[in-house]
């Protein structure tokens, strides 16, 4: 747990005059109830190990509860902890995303490791990235930053090879050596970028770096990128999310496709919006550059994968690649802010919907094995094809008025090529989630058997990512937010 | 009337939809059908009271604009004008036809309902909606559930056919999204909304923005319509769909695409679509004469009426690109050519709509579409020979159809403006003529031959009631239209003096 004592040390290290705990309710209660049940978990009897997922699944609750209060009564973006961690518009939405996706991943982790020896590690290590995925969302500090890349990356590892099996085992140890390299890359970048602006704090850094030697700028910016870049699954840092994925259990699959996703995007935005604004790096071409990169080989990898967990890796590749969009014209446009939380509040939902029917259908990998299922499961059918129509952006899904927004947002800021490479690779992607949705639909076998919880969850998510879409006014209008300088 | 009628059309069938997927699984296909029908008789009925309390050059009625989501520019805009009334009535009438046809389709009925409900859905929504995100909404949808139809009930090859589809109209959609986007961020304020972007012209002035809006748009809806070269998707999805879906397929939103031109391209953006509107010619004449060569040489009949479809769609698109052309002696002419075009949408609607039915019985007896493996299928058929007959007739531009007076005002209002291409546009006309009619001998005159089975000869019955139910009324329809089309072209006259204005600008 090594992750969470540097995360404490780099809270209370920041000192200084605004230490109110209650501006970091919803992380404090992860961490809590992470340590909680961590204690729990070894005093309970190893096959009844649910009150540890319970609590964290309460922990979730009360921090969405939180999470929401704080949004409402908050008037203004407001920097916490001597503005280490500031709590605005992305805070609130991500610490919602992310929390309401951990709450998804653990009951997705109770169907699948019920009665677990393990169970309780599982739902610790859950929370525990998840914790870190959210102080990658706030931080506002340089090296918060990294010590929130490490709480997001540490238990993440262990996640990936939780099953301790061969592919488990490869799938961690990939995840690690690349999270290991580009961690070491990112540290770099912010050695450069703290040498270059004489701070780590954001709002220094927004007055400093437009004055500095703009080559160290640059290089310490595609240092961070790359430790940003690999928790968020997108091209270059993308190598260990098909193996992380098909290797680990689907339950935690979902998790390392999601969370950390989430975490990393807004840490992008953030850093895009404040101490980047203004500097001569070339950010925006850069992000849009990688974001065209990430969606297409994403696309091209998922067209003939094998394994339903493959594709939606790849499928979750080419998701960053849309989602860096907004990033790129972070200072550009107006609309890229909106756009960039909602999409990513729609992908999350849709791309945990997903990955719970294939915990719902533990035995089925390949295309030829979800034949049938309409007969035979028609709801977790229709949820599987709502899903992946949501993941390409049909109507009246959420992903739908995320990628509307995304495309607007890139046309606005001056790229509309982007946005029409964008809308090319929608079409491509729409091929090869049609190879899994047709079996689904036709005739087969009628045995298949389903974890219900899991196929519950399925449920809930696909009809979630339609209400979304369709009730997407207020919503929307609750992500333009200032940040916090 | 309350403005509401329209909302409750347009969701009628889908909530119908759910009600059939709430059914409990012992309702029998009975309930089911009975169902569907009725649902989409209501939607009918609920049409024609709509008809009749229609003002003529009223403008927009019925209309509902509700805030849906603002963030975003987009509303919940309904409301009919005299484009949209007659394209909502042809849906009101094609649905129920094909819900009769299908009184004897047995393989998963509930599912097979439920989808034609929701596509009844997103073309009534998609004529209805007057905010191009709505209009993107259903026009998606459609495409979702028409895939759905053709694999899931296709023929042989449906797969593919139907991955094809999506694919292509898929791509044709995320074009045309681009091009919505291009028109929000010009109008100031931001809006998806067609009524008030067409009032703005957002895009006066600024000829290179406008040209590539255009260029999204059109290349959006050229896919749909479709027109050559991107009719490829068409023959394949309709050889392959069940009879009913490429009655709906052809009839109903191959008018998606042309009505977006005149819904959306002309008022939106006229500048750019005078300027261009020689490519939309172009486009038409070569559809026209494309289509109906290829057609020629077609040995499948469903295939080959399938591409006199790009032949007729290509009348449309000649019209209106010919009524861009300016100049005030051409001003009757070209409101003739955009009432044509619209009377061309409808009445070719209901004869495909009718022609791909009748092809849907033909195949159900004889299992196959080879015209060569038929001959004097009028001896043992006599009802079926004779409605094609009268489909096939109707559908060459014979006067006394719906399908003369629509090809009449395309070409006498095409012709000043567009003298070239609309004399080699009438060539089209022949070769449909020559086509049609050698099929229709083919097939239903001289001995009588009918496809081998195995075994037992096959039993080859003449036309059932329901299918006569179904068949019937359409073609009826289009003798209405042909002989007082007065009661249509005084619902669109109006509409067509205001498109031409708005282009004018």
């Amino acid at each position: 747990m090594n992750a969470t004592t540097t995360a404490g040390t780099a809270l209370t290290a920041a000192g200084g005059m605004d230490e109110n705990p209650l501006d970091l309710l919803p992380e404090v209660l992860l961490a809590a109830s992470a340590v909680l049940g961590l204690l729990l978990g070894s005093w309970l009897p190893r096959h009844r190990q649910w009150p540890v997922a319970a609590l964290g699944a309460a922990a979730c609750a009360a921090g969405i509860a939180a999470a929401v209060r704080r949004a409402a009564v908050a008037d203004g973006p407001e920097p916490a902890f001597d503005g280490a961690f500031a709590v605005d518009a992305v805070t609130s939405t991500v610490r919602v995303v992310i929390l309401a996706g951990t709450l998804v991943v653990l009951v997705l982790g109770r169907a699948a490791f019920r009665a677990d020896a393990r169970e309780s590690e599982f739902s610790v290590l859950v929370q525990l990235t998840a914790l870190g995925a959210l102080m990658l969302a706030g931080a506002q500090d340089l090296l918060l930053l990294a010590a929130a890349y490490l709480l997001a990356s540490v238990p993440a590892y262990t996640l990936a090879g939780f099953r301790k099996d061969a592919p488990g085992t490869e799938a961690a140890l990939k995840y690690f050596v690349t999270g290991a390299l580009l961690g070491a890359v990112m540290l770099a970048g912010i050695t450069l970028l703290f040498a270059a602006g004489g701070a780590s704090a954001y709002p220094r850094l927004g007055d400093e770096l437009p004055g500095a030697p703009a080559g160290l700028v640059t290089a310490g910016t595609v240092g961070v990128l790359a430790g940003l870049l690999f928790k968020a699954g997108g091209v270059p840092g993308h190598f260990w999310v098909p193996d992380a994925v098909q290797g680990s259990s689907p339950a935690a699959a979902a998790l390392l496709t999601t969370l950390p996703k989430a975490g990393a995007l807004a840490a992008l935005h953030r850093l895009a919006a404040v101490p980047l604004a203004g500097t001569r790096a070339p950010w925006d071409e850069l992000i849009a550059v990688l974001a065209a990169a990430s969606m297409t080989l994403g696309n091209l990898a998922a067209f003939f994968q094998t394994d339903v967990r493959r594709m939606l890796a790849y499928s979750t590749v080419s998701q960053v690649g849309y989602l860096l969009l907004p990033v790129a014209v972070a200072t550009r446009s107006g609309a890229a802010q909106p756009a960039l939380l909602y999409y990513l509040a729609a992908y999350a939902l849709t791309n945990l919907g997903a990955f719970a029917v294939v915990c719902a259908l533990p035995h089925a990998r390949a295309p030829a094995d979800y034949r049938g299922l309409l007969r035979a499961r028609p709801a977790l059918a229709v949820s599987f094809a709502v899903c992946l129509l949501g993941l390409l952006g049909t109507p009246p899904t959420a992903v739908f008025l995320g990628k509307l927004e995304v495309f607007t947002a890139a046309v606005d800021g001056g790229y509309a090529w982007l946005a029409v490479v964008a809308a090319a690779n929608t079409v491509a992607s729409l091929f090869y989630y049609l190879r899994w949705i047709h079996p689904a639909v036709s005739a087969g076998p009628r045995t298949h058997p389903v974890v219900r919880p899991a196929a519950r969850t399925a449920y809930a998510a696909a009809a979630a990512s339609v209400v979304l879409g369709v009730t997407a006014g207020p919503v929307l209008a609750l992500l333009d937010g200032p940040l916090t300088r | 009337m309350t403005p509401l009628v329209l909302t409750a059309i347009v969701f009628l069938p889908a909530a119908a939809a759910a009600g059939l997927l709430c059914l409990p699984r012992a309702a029998g296909r009975r309930v089911v059908l009975t169902v569907w029908t009725a649902a989409s008789g209501a939607v009918l009925a609920l049409t024609v009271a709509l008809w009749a309390g229609y003002e003529h050059g009223g403008g927009i009625q019925y209309e509902t604009h509700v805030r849906w989501i603002p963030g975003a520019g987009v509303g919940y805009h309904v409301g009919v004008d005299g484009l949209s009334l007659p394209l909502l009535a042809l849906t009101a009438v094609l649905f129920p036809a094909c819900a009769l046809y299908a009184l004897r389709e047995t393989r998963r009925v509930r599912e097979f309902a439920a989808l034609f409900l929701l596509l009844e859905t997103t073309c009534l929504g998609l004529f209805a909606a007057l905010d191009l995100i709505l209009f993107f909404v259903f026009f998606d949808l459609s495409i979702v559930a028409m895939y759905f139809v053709i694999a899931g009930w296709g023929h042989a090859g449906a797969a593919r056919a139907a991955q094809k589809f999506f694919l292509y109209t898929f791509s044709g959609s995320l074009a045309l999204l681009l091009g919505f986007i291009g028109l929000y961020l010009a109008a100031e304020p931001h809006t998806f909304d067609i009524v008030a972007l067409s009032a703005a012209d957002p895009l006066a002035g600024r000829s290179g923005y406008g040209a590539l809006v255009l260029l999204a748009v059109g290349l959006g809806l050229a896919v749909k319509t479709p027109t050559v070269p991107f009719h490829t998707w068409l023959p394949p999805a309709h050889t392959e769909a069940p009879a009913a879906g490429s009655a709906i397929l052809a009839g109903v939103l191959l008018k998606m695409g042309t009505y977006g031109f005149l819904r959306i391209a002309m008022p939106l953006l006229p500048g750019a679509w005078r300027t261009y509107a020689l490519v939309f010619v172009v486009t038409g004449v070569v559809s026209v004469l494309y289509g109906a060569l290829v057609a020629l040489a077609q040995t499948d009949f469903k295939r080959m009426i399938a591409y006199t479809s790009v032949n007729h769609m290509g009348y449309v698109l000649l019209a209106v690109g010919a009524a861009a052309a300016l100049g005030a002696d051409t001003a009757d002419a070209r409101r003739l050519a955009v009432t044509g075009a619209t009377y061309q949408m409808v009445s070719h609607g209901l004869l495909t709509g009718a022609l791909f039915l009748l092809a849907g019985a033909l195949h159900e007896r004889g299992r196959t579409y080879a015209m060569d493996a038929y001959s004097g299928v009028a001896a043992r058929a006599p009802v079926l020979a004779a409605l094609t007959g009268v489909a096939v007739f109707a559908s060459l531009g014979l006067p006394g159809f719906s399908g003369f007076v629509a090809e009449f005002q395309i070409l006498a209002g095409s012709l000043g403006p567009r003298p070239v291409a609309t004399a080699l546009a009438a060539l089209g006309i022949l070769l449909t003529a020559a086509l049609l009619v050698r099929a229709l001998q083919g097939v239903f005159l001289g001995p009588l031959r009918l496809p081998d089975s195995p075994g037992t000869p096959r039993p080859f019955p003449d036309l059932r009631a329901h299918e006569v139910a179904s068949i019937v009324p359409l073609l009826a329809l289009a003798v209405v239209l042909g002989v007082f089309p007065r009661f249509v072209l005084d619902v669109i006259e109006p509409f067509s003096r205001t498109v031409l204005e708005l282009v004018a600008r």
